[in-house]
């Protein structure tokens, strides 16, 4: 079982990636999966996340006790959610507003600045990110998460999201790249 | 296999079962249900109406049913304080439709996003006068579809108003789910006699009184007075007290067929764990636990809420030494255990009123307690 949850403002676009993860892990990858979502009243800003449980087994009680991966599109959420993080768990940070980290294992990736100046739609930043997360952890086959997209995005704006995903391979592989070699020089010193 | 909200299996649910018309007003956590029948209801030669309020919501559903439509609207607490004068009127009329309520934290607008089951004696005794109550709880996406499909059936079936209530978890969540390809579908009674024979609150001949159609040559009268069978108001106490009784007594009749009750690892518990909706889910997972642990321990996930499932308690009170409640709530399906209870065993409640689900883990702790030699909670 992999617990992963996506938090931000709202608007951030975070229900739309839970929602696209689930849908690649359930209908894609044949998964057991639950997805849930907790926002506030307004329709941008305040705090919100989505949770997604992807299990080869049925899942019995919906809501995490515990997280293996955070994706955090903000500091805010970074604070409130790092301790909630499992050992072993791993947190994927938008270094465009997250500014200090807390978890020892972490990637930092500016993926709304990706999706502004990339991509011109700072709007997709979302997309980026669950490339990222896919492309890191393998929670589903890209296949997958490919196919997911597809279907959950309207076709008008189908061609930025699957350039998104693409940027978001793309900056994972580089920051693990990145810090395979920050590893390595360490070891030196 | 698909990946599925609740609220749209509700949508699902009410489609497959024959559902040509909704009037709502939206409102978060049920908003969704409005959404998706907005759009699917026209492709199926059906009717979406956005009232100006869920007074009118309700009595606009009211006015399709006696048309012969299958009807529904879908609020949440807010909107249901006020469907509550409409929905005694269905009683009182017995206009078959199906109101849902996914709950979110009240009193008053309280906690739009978040869960609660605030509304269980809302949904029992929210409007005024002796009256029945089928209210129904879904605990997975799942039963979403099937528990609305089973709405319908006894709305139509009983001639009554009945209530699914969700909470916002179970509405919400999303789950991959396999819908079953074909659903059983019940149709309201039609009259078997001819127009001017008709009388709409006649059952001596049947289980529940046949209702015709508005528009098709049966003439009758609808009010929210106390009526006699022809549907004109009376003081006569002896039909008022026919009509009073009736409503109650085709309900009565059929208790059994109305609860349901899912039962897991009961024949040997000493410790039982009663939920409904999301807290079901927390109870089932708490339960497995416990058994793992080597604690004697089951579960009962009423799927029927109302009417309440006394017999069954009864029977627990028995042979169990505890019975946890948990509820998102400051205990109110819990009175009902300590009624059917009378004392014959410990009936321990979990509250919680944060708007945050209860955990497994609350749950296990207070079993944990309870199967200690001597143990309260």
């Amino acid at each position: 079982m992999i617990v992963v949850r996506f938090a931000g403002y709202g608007g951030q676009g975070l229900l739309t990636a839970g929602l696209i993860l689930a849908d690649a892990a359930a209908v894609f990858d044949k998964k057991k999966v639950i997805q849930t979502q907790s926002y506030g009243a307004e329709a941008r800003g305040g705090a919100s996340r989505s949770d997604v449980i992807i299990s080869d087994e049925d899942i019995v009680f919906p809501k995490p006790d515990h997280l293996d991966i955070l994706v955090a599109m903000n500091q805010l959420s970074v604070d409130k959610y790092s301790a909630s993080l499992a050992d072993g768990g791993t947190l994927i940070a938008d270094a465009t507003f997250v500014t200090m980290v807390t978890f020892p294992d972490f990637y930092s990736i500016p993926f709304t600045k990706i999706a502004r100046e990339r991509l011109g739609r700072e709007i997709v930043a979302n997309v980026v990110a669950l490339g990222a997360l896919v492309e890191l952890k393998g929670v589903v086959s890209k296949k997958a998460a490919a196919g997911a997209l597809e279907q959950r995005i309207p076709q008008a704006a189908l061609d930025v999201n699957r350039k998104a995903l693409e940027e978001g391979f793309k900056a994972a592989r580089e920051a693990a790249s990145a810090r395979e070699k920050a590893v390595a020089d360490y070891d030196i010193v | 296999m698909v990946l599925m909200q609740g609220n749209e299996a509700i949508t699902r649910g009410a489609l497959d079962a024959g559902v040509r018309f909704f009037a709502g007003y939206p409102i978060t956590p049920s908003t969704e249900i409005a959404e998706i029948m907005s759009v699917e209801l026209p492709k199926v030669g059906g009717k979406f109406l956005q009232m100006e309020d869920e007074i009118g919501s309700l009595a606009a559903v009211i006015g399709a049913s006696l048309t012969g439509l299958k009807a529904m609207t879908a609020t949440s607490g807010p909107g249901f304080s006020l469907m509550q004068e409409n929905l005694g009127y269905a009683y009182m009329t017995e206009v078959p439709c199906l109101v849902v309520n996914v709950m979110r934290g009240g009193p008053s607008t309280g906690l739009p996003t978040h869960p609660s089951q605030g509304d269980v004696m809302q949904a029992r005794w929210g409007t005024h006068g002796d009256h029945p109550a089928i209210v129904l709880a879904p605990s997975s996406v799942l039963d979403c579809y099937v528990l609305t499909v089973r709405a319908i059936n006894l709305a139509e079936r009983f001639r009554t108003p009945v209530i699914l209530l969700p909470d916002e978890v179970v509405a919400h969540m999303r789950e991959d789910v396999t819908l079953p390809e074909k659903v059983d579908v019940v149709d309201r009674e039609a009259p078997h006699v001819p127009p001017e024979w008709y009388y709409p609150y006649d059952d001596s001949t049947t289980d529940v009184a046949p209702l015709a159609p508005f528009g098709t040559g049966f003439r009758f009268h609808v009010t929210g007075l106390t009526h006699d069978r022809a549907g004109f108001a009376t003081t006569v106490p002896a039909e008022v007290d026919r009509a009073v009784r009736n409503l109650k007594r085709k309900m009565d009749r059929f208790r059994l067929e109305i609860i349901q009750v899912e039962r897991v690892h009961l024949a040997d518990a000493e410790v039982v764990v009663a939920a409904y909706g999301i807290c079901a889910r927390s109870a089932e997972a708490a339960v497995m636990q416990a058994r793992a642990q080597g604690y004697r321990a089951g579960f009962v996930n009423m799927k029927t809420i109302w009417p309440f499932c006394f017999k069954l308690v009864e029977r627990v009170a028995e042979s169990a030494k505890a019975i946890i409640v948990p509820e998102m709530n400051l205990g109110q399906l819990v009175r009902e255990f300590d009624r059917a209870v009378c004392g014959r065993t410990q009936v321990v409640p979990i509250s919680r009123v944060d708007g945050e689900a209860i955990t497994p883990r609350q749950i296990l702790d207070v079993i944990a307690e309870l199967a200690r030699p001597g143990g309260t909670a």
